[in-house]
């Protein structure tokens, strides 16, 4: 049997080490493209769950659109975007935003809808306008139900922002682009890896992140 | 306005609905890998979810199956199989490659959904059934099927889906179906025929959900459909509140 050449191999540390640039840069790209998509999402879907939850015939529209809008698939939503938008963040940015909002909209309605009647009913007792009982009272309750659709939404996009790698817009799936096309085994297992991992630490952060919000929902486990 | 003209153009081009490399043969491709894919991973994954929503064992794992296979990228295992597999053709499926990866991707979806929606039935309206003298058997077949067809058809909707948006990306691996337009387009920098590809693939996921809304709704008892809407988002996060749970 003829020894197996470097490129076949699935670990090959000489490719990674002369390769740190490229691995970083992607990995950095690929944060950045998540976080603005998630960013986004959350900008789009709060105004638009927040509406849903207090005008009930806004729900269904809103969720039939955005499943829409999630129904496409990504690369051809990244290829549609392409003679417009070029080979740049936003022909990326703009579907993996689309993605989150069916996750998104529909978390913070539910959140909303979890908030017992009585606790509104104290609120405005205790004088507050409807603003403030939404700022106050209403979105800090609803936050479990939200950062759980955060959580969902930021582990999707980070496997379909894979996707974007395929059309050479730098991200982790570069590299698994790369791996294929040289082909060199090595990055696609630095590619795989790469995202699981940051999938994975994504998700831990962000129940960190949820935990640490909300310190009354651990006192309540406690009791 | 001059692109969108050269992409009305594409569409005319008789040549292009011709031979293995013409729409007709391509979209084929893409049903054949995303139907076959489907129906064996329906066949591998619901009959044992339901089971175990109906014996309400392993939850667990049944819920966070997806959300592991949320955190791999679709595309990886299909880069994995073809570097496994190759280019190796199987009759009626094809693309042995494309198979593996579309039914590693429908089988997580379709588990957590499966069993959520059958473990999710209440107490009380199993209690009922067997007061009133049902068999396990019964209770399964007859109350807890009927009351889970909007989850569990949901599973099946948002599974086909992306089962339909990832065979897009089996032409990256070297198998047919629609994505070759847009691969093989951006081989050659030809920005009209990835125009027209990414057209005909987000049309047929389109269609694919549509039709798949219609069937749902046809299967769903009546007393039930108006919690489709909510259904699908449901299927789409995918019963991933963390503590396992779904909204209720």
């Amino acid at each position: 049997m003829l020894l197996a050449s470097n490129v076949d191999r699935w670990l090959w540390w000489d490719w990674i080490d002369r390769n740190t640039d490229l691995i970083w840069s992607s990995l950095r790209e690929h944060v950045i493209l998540t976080v603005a998509a998630v960013g986004f999402g959350l900008l789009i879907a709060i105004p638009i769950g927040i509406a849903a939850a207090r005008w009930r015939w806004l729900y269904a529209p809103s969720l039939a659109f955005t499943g829409v809008l999630y129904t496409i698939p990504s690369l051809a939503a990244f290829a549609l975007l392409l003679p417009v938008t070029g080979l740049t963040r936003t022909t990326a940015v703009i579907p993996l935003t689309t993605y989150t909002l069916l996750i998104l909209v529909r978390n913070v309605v539910e959140g909303l809808d979890g908030v017992p009647a009585e606790i509104k009913d104290a609120a405005d007792g205790m004088g507050y306008n409807r603003f403030q009982r939404l700022v106050r009272i209403e979105m800090p309750l609803a936050l479990p139900a939200i950062m759980a659709g955060i959580r969902i939404a930021t582990v999707t996009v980070i496997g379909l922002a894979a996707v974007a790698g395929l059309l050479a817009i730098p991200s982790l799936g570069n590299l698994i682009y790369i791996g294929q096309n040289r082909p060199i085994r090595t990055a696609i297992t630095v590619g795989i890896v790469l995202s699981i991992a940051l999938a994975v630490t994504a998700d831990l952060l962000l129940a960190l992140v949820q935990r640490l919000l909300t310190p009354w929902a651990r006192a309540r486990a406690q009791r | 306005m001059s692109f969108l003209h050269d992409v009305a153009h594409w569409f005319n081009d008789p040549s292009h609905w011709r031979g293995t490399a013409g729409i007709p043969n391509r979209m084929y491709e893409h049903l054949q890998y995303s139907v076959c894919a489907m129906v064996a991973a329906i066949v591998l994954a619901v009959p044992v979810a339901v089971w175990l929503g109906h014996r309400r064992q392993f939850g667990t794992v049944a819920v966070n199956v997806s959300n592991v296979g949320r955190a791999i990228p679709s595309f990886a295992i299909l880069v994995l199989g073809a570097q496994q597999f190759g280019l190796l053709e199987l009759p009626v499926i094809g693309s042995f490659t494309t198979f593996l990866a579309l039914v590693a991707l429908a089988v997580p979806p379709l588990v957590t959904n499966a069993y959520v929606a059958v473990a999710e039935v209440s107490d009380d309206v199993r209690d009922a059934a067997r007061g009133v003298g049902m068999t396990e058997g019964q209770i399964l077949r007859r109350v807890e099927l009927p009351l889970a067809v909007p989850l569990l058809m949901a599973g099946v909707r948002t599974a086909s889906v992306q089962v339909v948006a990832t065979a897009t990306i089996a032409a990256f691996v070297g198998a047919g179906g629609l994505g070759r337009y847009i691969i093989d387009g951006r081989a050659i920098f030809d920005n009209t025929q990835i125009f027209a590809g990414a057209v005909l693939v987000a049309l047929l996921s389109l269609v694919t959900e549509v039709s798949l809304g219609f069937a749902q709704r046809a299967l769903t008892p009546r007393g039930l459909r108006a919690e489709l809407v909510t259904a699908r988002a449901a299927a789409v996060a995918a019963t991933s509140v963390p503590d396992g749970k779904v909204n209720p």
